[in-house]
């Protein structure tokens, strides 16, 4: 089968620090980022005539415009499902590029997400609200099922009862990111790894699936991502990592983390983590032995297990295995989230693991894996393939 | 309903009602269970949808379910505590005799009792402003 490869590619990536209170607005953090990405590649606001973010973000594509000094912008969307979304802010990137809409499209993502509104605090919502990501609520709130850890939790705990997976196992996929994070300077948890011990000993968030450490940071910051054609990135600045493909899959009866009521959930947590990897291996030609590295969205620790088994590394059930192997470690079979991820790095609603996928292509990852020429890419409902030439 | 001689405060959020879902809260105060029915091909749906997405129909009408289902999974939040509802509080999703599902509490379990496939049956638990939604108990014989 002959396969379409995007002309798309990676041109530029810049991020905030990352911190729990950033002490400026949500919309400053979003410049910083853009500027910080366009320096990265030796572009200028001017050159930028697209732009990506999120349905949550708070920073409109005027406000953008206006402060970076942008001329005109031929395309901007959002992304749907929160972090779920945050490959396809590269999809509809590479999209726009492909069909020659826009030139230069700047993905960003900035949020006061731990000084601000935290997502881990409950929500109670009185309105239905599409696009924020809490149409689904109203089926929830009445019962305390009010933050994401609950909707996620409710979604594992049958997968795991299955499959006789048990927190300590979810604890392994921590250990490790911790100690990827440990030793990146950008990471919120650098220079502090934990132990087996420490991530038993940590509170139940949510019995008896998800501890404290089982769960993604609460982050203030911002990233962004420079996508061009891969003609225009090879006389910028940084080596391009092209875009071999990216796809969505938003399966029947899926919903933003709370897919509970018409599908099988006994042994496939996140249906559409499985729609979404056929859809891109279907895509993009590629097949799991062609990556060298993957970056899993990791809002919680059973996330991971669903995702290497979706995403075929592994057979369903047998992920909790596979991790306890060393598989996932640095010269495993396939590494993951070698920038501590969401759990320790910092939950830039997954930009960052973007980010990461890029620095380790081009060689300046500062947990760098040898020889990586693919790396996936995964959120929820959006997957992506880059890689060099 | 819970029998004590001094019911404490009511604390629990009132559901958000649409013109798609008012019908289903508006039972549930009456204490009534009741599911979206298609009308044209039967099928039972919940969440409840303006339009059948088997056969497009947008007629509908509310049924009245047995109220008998079994655990499908189940957890109990302890952080952040959420003061407005009771420790403990097991949350659940209930797969309903009929076939279809909802998320739910279960009382009237110790947490180290809980376990999917507990065989339970509905009651209403009342919300502020005066409305009522349905809980589960284990069934009883």
């Amino acid at each position: 089968m002959a396969h379409k490869h995007s002309g798309a590619a990676i041109a530029g990536i810049g991020q905030t620090e990352f911190s729990k209170e950033s002490g400026r607005s949500e919309l400053q953090l979003a410049c910083e980022a853009i500027k910080s990405a366009l320096d990265d590649c030796g572009l200028k606001p001017a050159d930028v005539d697209g732009l990506v973010t999120f349905t949550l973000d708070t920073s409109d594509d005027v406000d953008v415009i206006r402060s970076t000094g942008m001329k005109e912008v031929h395309f901007s969307s959002r992304t749907p499902h929160g972090g779920g979304g945050a490959c396809a802010t590269i999809f509809q990137a590479m999209a726009a590029v492909d069909a020659g809409i826009a030139d230069v499209v700047v993905a960003y993502r900035a949020f006061n997400e731990r000084s601000g509104r935290r997502f881990g605090q409950p929500h109670l919502v009185d309105s239905q609200n599409a696009g924020g990501g809490t149409s689904f609520a109203q089926w929830c709130m009445p019962f305390g099922a009010m933050t994401p850890a609950s909707w996620a939790a409710l979604m594992a705990q049958r997968y795991m009862e299955t499959h006789g997976v048990t927190n300590e196992d979810l604890g392994r996929v921590s250990v490790l990111q911790r100690k990827h994070a440990a030793t990146n300077p950008a990471a919120w948890f650098y220079g502090k790894p934990i132990t087996l011990a420490d991530h038993q000993a940590s509170r139940w968030i949510i019995e008896p699936v998800l501890r404290l450490l089982d769960c993604c940071q609460e982050s203030d910051g911002g990233v962004a991502i420079v996508i061009t054609s891969a003609e225009r990135a090879r006389d910028l600045k940084q080596k391009p990592v092209r875009i071999l493909g990216a796809a969505q899959a938003i399966p029947y009866g899926v919903e933003i983390v709370t897919g509970f009521y018409e599908l099988d959930l006994t042994h496939a947590a996140h249906p559409e983590m499985f729609a979404t990897a056929r859809r891109l291996y279907e895509r993009t030609g590629l097949k799991p032995a062609d990556f060298q590295l993957a970056m899993l969205y990791d809002a919680f620790t059973p996330q991971i297990l669903t995702q290497l088994e979706a995403y075929q590394f592994c057979a369903i059930g047998e992920a909790k295995d596979f991790i306890k192997a060393g598989n996932i470690e640095i010269g495993g079979k396939i590494p993951i989230n070698t920038n501590g991820g969401l759990i320790g790095e910092a939950y830039i609603h997954g930009m960052n693991n973007i980010s990461e996928a890029v620095r380790q292509l081009r060689g300046q990852a500062a947990n760098q894996v040898s020889n990586v020429e693919r790396v996936l890419v995964s959120s929820g409902i959006c997957a992506t393939a880059l890689g060099i030439d | 309903m819970a029998s004590s001689t001094e019911p404490a405060p009511v604390t629990r959020p009132a559901p958000v009602m649409t013109p798609d879902t008012v019908f289903f809260w508006e039972g549930a105060a009456r204490g009534e269970l009741l599911a979206q029915k298609c009308g044209g091909c039967g099928a039972l749906h919940h969440p409840p949808r303006p339009m059948c997405p088997h056969c497009q129909s947008t007629e509908r009408s509310a049924v009245k379910l047995s109220g008998h289902g079994v655990v499908y999974s189940w957890v109990v939040p302890r952080h952040p505590v959420l003061p407005i509802f009771a420790p403990d509080t097991v949350v659940a999703l209930i797969e309903l005799d009929e076939g279809i599902r909802i998320v739910s509490n279960v009382t009237g379990v110790p947490v180290d009792s809980m376990r999917n496939g507990l065989a339970v049956e509905v009651y209403f638990a009342p919300t502020v402003k005066g409305g009522a939604v349905p809980v589960f108990r284990p069934r009883s014989a």
